[in-house]
């Protein structure tokens, strides 16, 4: 294989496995990413997220399958592949004992740029990923916003095609987190860079991916633009929240003409229907007819993690958040939702 | 399929090896002396050991005819110094943080993230030596070979610093474990103690006079000390280098051999 680029997608798998022993953590992955694009990738803890991003960067090798990344064969020429690319993985990879300033320079310099040069894209990033007057301080002391902001700048000192980001903002405040966002939006619109992100919050993937792929059990399940996916899902969701039996809701809601299906979740029961509108009046009826106490009565349309679920058969469940606090999350965002709809 | 360029100018690129060992070095420079606790104790033990020793056995041990005993005991002071001084535990907490995960993804050149730590270590080991000369010269100790001599003694001792190195780095590099590089100290002991410590050769007896015999340290103390009170021996300098490649080869190769398996894909 010579140097040259040799197709125009930013990142191709085919056929990507990897082994653990007999574990096949990986089990065929084919990922086809755009340039330019910004692309989540989600998954369940141990479906194979990690693994697959320590091969996209060069970290592990494949067991068979091919790899390109910015054009060239991750295997065959990780060199180049590593001067196209610029990775933040999970939890911030800083040396505390060193200057912010300090770390991005000797970041530069591995990479080959000049010491002018350096200290010009030092001054680019410190407004980009605005952290000022800090680059002069031992890293040790940032707070966590900081160090992830300094992680972006380090990733970004080469000017990368191509941003790996291994779930930016776990641990942030949502105040950091929306600055992280700002800038990854920032960063894909002004400098056309091609963002593959993996991320715990779903919240974060239907906000800024143009496309997500779902991995479970080693496999792609799922690929496709949010709404689109959430679109396949073919149905808005009325979610009652019961003082009482879930299951009796259930099968009393059962009767209702278009109702497509029925789950329940706790003291929670989720109706999928083709037009929530025209249903939820009936919804309500048929649980008070039941003598069955509502606590919260919502419409909204499927959110990503309605589609994990389908996927996976489980809830979205990140490191550190709880499934209740994920489907909270959802709750307060489908509500949201469907109070814009309504109006 | 098509071929088509990239759309955009990259810059990153390879720095080239000599620009990547100096980027490196300078970073461990910076860290050890932000580092202060790692290199006091090395400073502040061959000092105490060298005035406890000379106190308690200096009579005694110059019975032995013609032996100035603080020359005898400098070189001591000096190995003990510099020996088990390393970066070691950068290594194990930039593992540990990711870091060096970061700068295995860049496309600096592998050798380079140990060299680059070896080249600081070998400016602190070197710079340890000093003081401690210094205290030998205030206790009256005098290099028969001159400032030349003391180049090289420091430059040996250096370099045996150095080696051992290569012991810390391989178990930092294997393991990424802190309590696991500790235990590096204990070829310290070994090393450090069966050998010519307290009194020279010709006075030992049984199995400690047999073990200093296979111990490098054995010749690096006798080529030390011959540059402070014989002169300029060829054959005891000859011993000596080649006590200390052998222990470099042994331990260099380890954390060459550690380095590989941590920076190549697996």
């Amino acid at each position: 294989m010579n140097d040259i680029p040799s197709q125009p997608l930013a990142i191709e798998t085919r056929e990507l496995i990897r082994l653990y022993g007999s574990v096949r953590a990986v089990n065929g992955v084919d990922l086809a990413v755009k340039k330019g694009e910004i692309y989540g990738f989600l998954g369940p803890n141990g479906a194979g997220k990690t693994t697959v991003i320590r091969m996209l960067v060069t970290l592990l090798a494949p067991t068979s399958g091919s790899i390109m990344v910015a054009g060239y064969d991750v295997v065959r020429h990780p060199d180049l592949v590593r001067s196209r690319i610029g990775v933040a993985l999970q939890e911030a990879a800083l040396d505390n004992k060193q200057t912010g300033r300090e770390l991005l320079k000797l970041q530069g310099l591995l990479y080959g740029l000049g010491r002018r040069e350096t200290d010009r894209r030092i001054d680019e990033l410190s407004d980009l990923v605005d952290i000022g007057d800090a680059m002069k301080r031992m890293i040790g002391t940032y707070s966590g916003g900081m160090k992830r902001r300094l992680d972006l700048a380090a990733a970004l000192i080469h000017h990368p095609e191509v941003l790996f980001l291994d779930e930016p903002t776990t641990g942030l405040d949502p105040i950091s987190r929306s600055r992280i966002w700002e800038e990854v939006r920032k960063i894909n619109a002004s400098m056309g860079v091609t963002i593959f992100l993996t991320t715990q919050y779903l919240e974060e993937a239907d906000a800024l991916a143009e496309r997500v792929g779902i991995i479970n059990h080693g496999k792609l399940a799922v690929e496709g633009a949010p709404s689109e996916l959430k679109r396949e899902r073919g149905s808005d969701l009325i979610v009652a929240r019961l003082d009482g039996d879930a299951a009796l809701a259930a099968e009393a809601l059962s009767g209702i003409p278009s109702v497509s299906s029925i789950e329940t979740h706790g003291n929670e029961v989720t109706v999928s229907v083709g037009n929530g509108a025209s249903v939820i009046s009936a919804v309500a009826l048929r649980l008070n007819e039941e003598g069955l106490t509502v606590e919260e009565l919502t419409l909204r349309t499927p959110t990503l993690d309605d589609v994990f679920l389908h996927v996976t058969g489980v809830r979205f469940q990140g490191d550190g958040v709880s499934p209740e606090a994920a489907e909270e999350d959802e709750t307060e965002a489908g509500s949201s939702r469907a109070q814009i709809r309504e109006g | 399929m098509t071929t088509v360029a990239p759309e955009r100018t990259v810059q990153g690129r390879k720095a080239g090896f000599h620009r990547d060992i100096v980027s490196m070095s300078l970073r461990a420079v910076r860290s050890a002396v932000r580092d202060p606790e790692t290199t006091i104790p090395a400073l502040v033990i061959p000092v105490f050991m060298y005035i406890m020793t000379v106190g308690a056995l200096e009579d005694f041990a110059e019975s032995i005819p013609g032996l100035d005993y603080r020359a005898f005991q400098l070189p001591v002071a000096v190995l003990f110094a510099v020996t088990g001084v390393s970066r070691a535990t950068t290594v194990v907490m930039d593992i540990q943080s990711g870091y060096f995960d970061r700068l295995v993804m860049t496309p600096v050149n592998r050798l380079a993230l140990l060299l680059g730590l070896m080249v600081a270590d070998f400016v602190l080991v070197m710079a340890l030596c000093i003081p401690v000369i210094i205290m030998g010269y205030i206790a009256g100790v005098q290099f028969v070979t001159g400032i030349q001599g003391i180049l090289v003694f420091v430059l040996m001792a250096g370099t045996w610093g150095l080696m051992f190195t290569g012991f810390p780095y391989a178990i930092a590099l294997k393991t990424g474990n802190a309590a696991a590089v500790n235990t590096s100290f204990l070829l310290f002991f070994p090393f450090l103690f069966m050998t010519t410590l307290f009194v020279p050769q010709e006075a030992m007896t049984g199995w400690l006079s047999a073990a200093a015999d296979y111990n490098p340290v054995t010749y690096i103390l006798a080529a030390l000390r011959s540059l402070i009170y014989v002169g300029w021996d060829g054959q005891a300098l000859r011993d000596g280098v080649i006590a200390i490649v052998a222990v470099g080869v042994v331990s260099i190769g380890m954390a060459l051999a550690a380095l590989r398996g941590r920076a190549t894909r697996k």
